[in-house]
């Protein structure tokens, strides 16, 4: 019996104690809470690099990293929403650069960051068309930390050499290698599809080439058709690309795929996002090379940015960390870790390997366009049907039937 | 019968707090998903906005996805061969078991262990053993066995096979059936998903071991008795079974029934974790649907319109087992 009582007296004493924990929370103090969804490897170790400038420069802040863990954010954001709207913000959040703005009704809970761009030079450091991407209704909502690459192709230089082939450039230039290749038995493109979404990924890069980047902009707004023929050439292209891959491309994810195909030298090609550079270092296999997907030189981007909302605990504090994100030295010091290259162009490119240091020069020189699949040209309901309909049309191929699909889908999202 | 005695008034005190709490949190919760499917909720900011029924048409259009179709196609093919491999492997393995035979509780153990594993290692597990490979790489898994047994013609693509079978729309019964109107029982959302077989498999081999120990229970409570007089009485081993123990047994058979079809309609873990949504929705599920749809497209009002019928599917099955076992106690 009096053991029993101790036992819950216990309990109510820890409960008891959380509970003043909570308490103490909400009491004035120097505090900094950034909310993000990066907890581990690469992306955990560049938001630590990120914290450790910002408590040297303001070491009486008290850092509290609030993450929430989950594939491209999900749960984060959910979290998120209901703190926004619930009057409990963080003092900064994570936000993917682009339409991802739209959701959190900026202008009733975020804080416009023009004068933060002008006294801190923003403006002349990040790309045009990035700067383009990160105005929403005539503002800027959230600073870029880092750049991430959709539109690569991958392909491996010992099969090239053998074959005596060339990256291709152009999509004639594609399907000649593909034949090639495919009379020499090798796989021509290695291709994963077993979450769902892959075929989208693959076909955004296609329609960006196809269309060319303005139209493909002019998709998401509205200002292209998906009725254009254009868009059943895209299709048709991504339909003779996919008729010649692994035949088991069902049951591998895009890794899966690149470890049984690619690193055996048994497929010639991958398009993928530039992640695939951190795994290929992680596997340390070298022997591959990389170019733009064909058809014109255009960075198909999306971004990590944070914002600040209306009414944030440690308003000044939040501040200096979005100086720190935007700075030269956080840049540096976040991107090589995470693998990703900086949205500002005066970083010293000696700092990262030799595939970031090259999607650095072409994020200086190249037309950017902001990646659909990821969260960066439109909002997620249009994306998860978007994604839907390249799944099915991937099997089925029926170009007609995919492009009315498009159209519907689209028709349905912009008529707000 | 009148006025509140003292018991009377101590159990419905008992009894009130967890009835407020299932009347808000599952009744009040199922209510709200069910406005929530009637709405325009279509991004992470709620909009009640009334649309009607418009989130349920969508879902049974082909036009932008017809991914709801293929999703009921398949929980229907998954559903009928998980519940008649589950049912029918376990009691073969009961009725093998029943016979005493030497290291019965190894046995007995061994058959029960995959239910203990988490549909997630399941699905990793089939995954990798149904993996077709392809010309390039060799044939993997169960096909390399397949392969090296001289049993070459058993290969297959799997959960890999896109198609599925159904009434050609151009055989002269699929013409018949146009004609008469029913052209909508030839497409291909009537009919047998191909890949979810691979699905079925896998949660058969999980499931099979939880029949075999009920029914292998319902066994050993036929006493030895009706058995011996059936045998006084000429009957042979088959009609034994036929005659006698199977419909003593037939209410294990109906729970069984009831527990096992609710898990497969609202299988989710085993399907992402093994295929995905598969090739062209081959395994999807709508359990998947509802949670990508609400998670990842922030599209709160399909994804309640979802659940909503997802409820219902399950409700017909077990609202009839409900009555009928609730009318059988009291009649006890």
């Amino acid at each position: 019996m009096v053991k029993r009582l101790v036992s819950v007296f216990g309990i109510a004493l820890v409960l008891g104690a959380s509970l003043a924990l909570v308490a103490c929370g909400g009491g004035k103090s120097n505090k900094l809470e950034i909310f993000s969804w990066w907890t581990v490897g690469g992306e955990g170790e560049g938001l630590k690099a990120l914290f450790g400038i910002y408590q040297k420069q303001y070491p009486n802040v008290q850092i509290v990293n609030a993450t929430v863990a989950g594939g491209a954010g999900t749960n984060a954001k959910a979290v998120l929403a209901t703190r926004l709207t619930g009057g409990k913000p963080p003092d900064a959040f994570q936000l993917h650069a682009g339409l991802e703005v739209e959701k959190y009704d900026p202008e009733k809970y975020l804080l416009p960051l023009d004068d933060l761009y002008k006294s801190e030079g923003l403006d002349k450091v990040f790309p045009a068309d990035l700067l383009s991407l990160l105005q929403y209704k005539g503002h800027y909502w959230g600073v870029p930390v880092n750049i991430h690459r959709a539109n690569i192709l991958w392909y491996n230089k010992k099969v090239f050499a053998e074959n005596k082939l060339q990256p291709p450039t152009t999509w004639d230039e594609y399907f000649k290698v593909s034949k090639a290749l495919k009379a020499k038995k090798i796989i021509p493109l290695a291709f994963g599809s077993k979450d769902g979404y892959e075929a989208g990924h693959t076909f955004e890069t296609v329609l960006i080439s196809v269309l060319g980047p303005d139209a493909y902009k002019g998709l998401w707004t509205g200002a292209t058709k998906w009725t254009d023929p254009k868009v059943a050439d895209a299709l048709n292209v991504l339909k003779k690309m996919l008729a010649d891959t692994n035949s088991d491309n069902a049951a591998l994810t895009w890794d899966g795929a690149l470890a049984q195909y690619f690193i055996t030298d048994k497929a010639a090609m991958m398009i993928m996002g530039d992640w695939v550079n951190g795994w290929f270092m992680s596997q340390n296999y070298t022997g591959y090379g990389w170019e733009c997907v064909p058809g014109p030189k255009v960075y198909d981007g999306l971004s990590d940015s944070f914002a600040v909302p209306k009414g944030a605990p440690d308003m000044q504090n939040a501040m200096n960390w979005l100086k720190v994100c935007g700075s030269k030295d956080g840049q540096a010091a976040f991107n090589p870790l995470k693998g990703s290259i900086p949205a500002r162009t005066d970083v010293d490119p000696s700092l990262f390997n030799p595939y970031l240091q090259s999607a650095m020069k072409d994020w200086t020189s190249e037309p950017i366009v902001p990646s659909v699949i990821h969260g960066a040209a439109a909002k997620e309901k249009w994306v998860t049907v978007y994604k839907d309909i390249l799944a099915t049309f991937a099997t089925k191929g029926d170009v007609a039937a995919a492009q009315k699909a498009l159209d519907q889908a689209a028709s349905d999202n912009l008529a707000m | 019968m009148k006025g509140l005695t003292r018991d009377r008034a101590i159990s419905v005190a008992l009894v009130a707090p967890s009835l407020i709490l299932i009347a808000i949190f599952v009744y009040g919760f199922i209510g709200f998903t069910g406005f929530a499917s009637l709405t325009k909720w279509d991004s992470l900011e709620p909009n009640f906005t009334f649309v009607g029924l418009h989130n349920f048409a969508r879902l049974f259009a082909t036009v932008p996805t017809d991914r709801f179709l293929c999703d009921l196609r398949n929980m229907v093919t998954f559903t009928v061969l998980f519940l008649i491999g589950s049912i029918s492997l376990g009691f073969i393995l009961a009725v093998l078991l029943d016979r005493h035979v030497k290291g019965e509780g190894i046995f007995r153990n061994i058959f029960l262990f995959p239910m203990a594993i988490s549909y997630i290692v399941t699905g990793v597990i089939w995954r990798w053993i149904l993996g077709p490979g392809s010309p390039e790489t060799g044939a993997l898994g169960i096909n390399l066995i397949f392969e090296k047994l001289g049993l070459g013609f058993l290969k297959w693509k799997w959960f890999t096979e896109p198609s599925s079978v159904h009434i050609s729309a151009t055989s002269s019964f699929g013409v018949f059936l146009s004609h008469i109107g029913l052209g909508g029982l030839t497409t291909s959302y009537v009919g047998l998903s191909l890949a979810t077989i691979s699905v079925a498999i896998a949660a058969t081999w999980q499931m099979s071991g939880y029949t075999m120990a009920m029914y292998l229970a319902a066994l050993r409570g036929i006493p030895t008795e009706m058995r011996e007089a059936a045998r006084v009485d000429g009957a042979s081993e088959p009609q034994i079974y036929r005659r006698v123990i199977v419909p003593m047994i037939r209410p294990v058979t109906l729970s069984a029934l009831i527990v096992l079809g609710h898990i497969s309609l609202k299988i989710f873990d085993l399907v992402v974790s093994m295929t995905g949504p598969g090739p062209a929705f081959a395994t999807d599920v709508p359990a998947f649907y509802m949670w990508e749809t609400t998670f990842r497209g922030n599209n709160f009002a399909q994804g309640a319109a979802i659940a909503v019928l997802l409820l219902l599917f399950v409700a017909l099955l077990i609202v009839p087992y409900l009555v009928s076992s609730t009318r059988s106690e009291v009649r006890r």
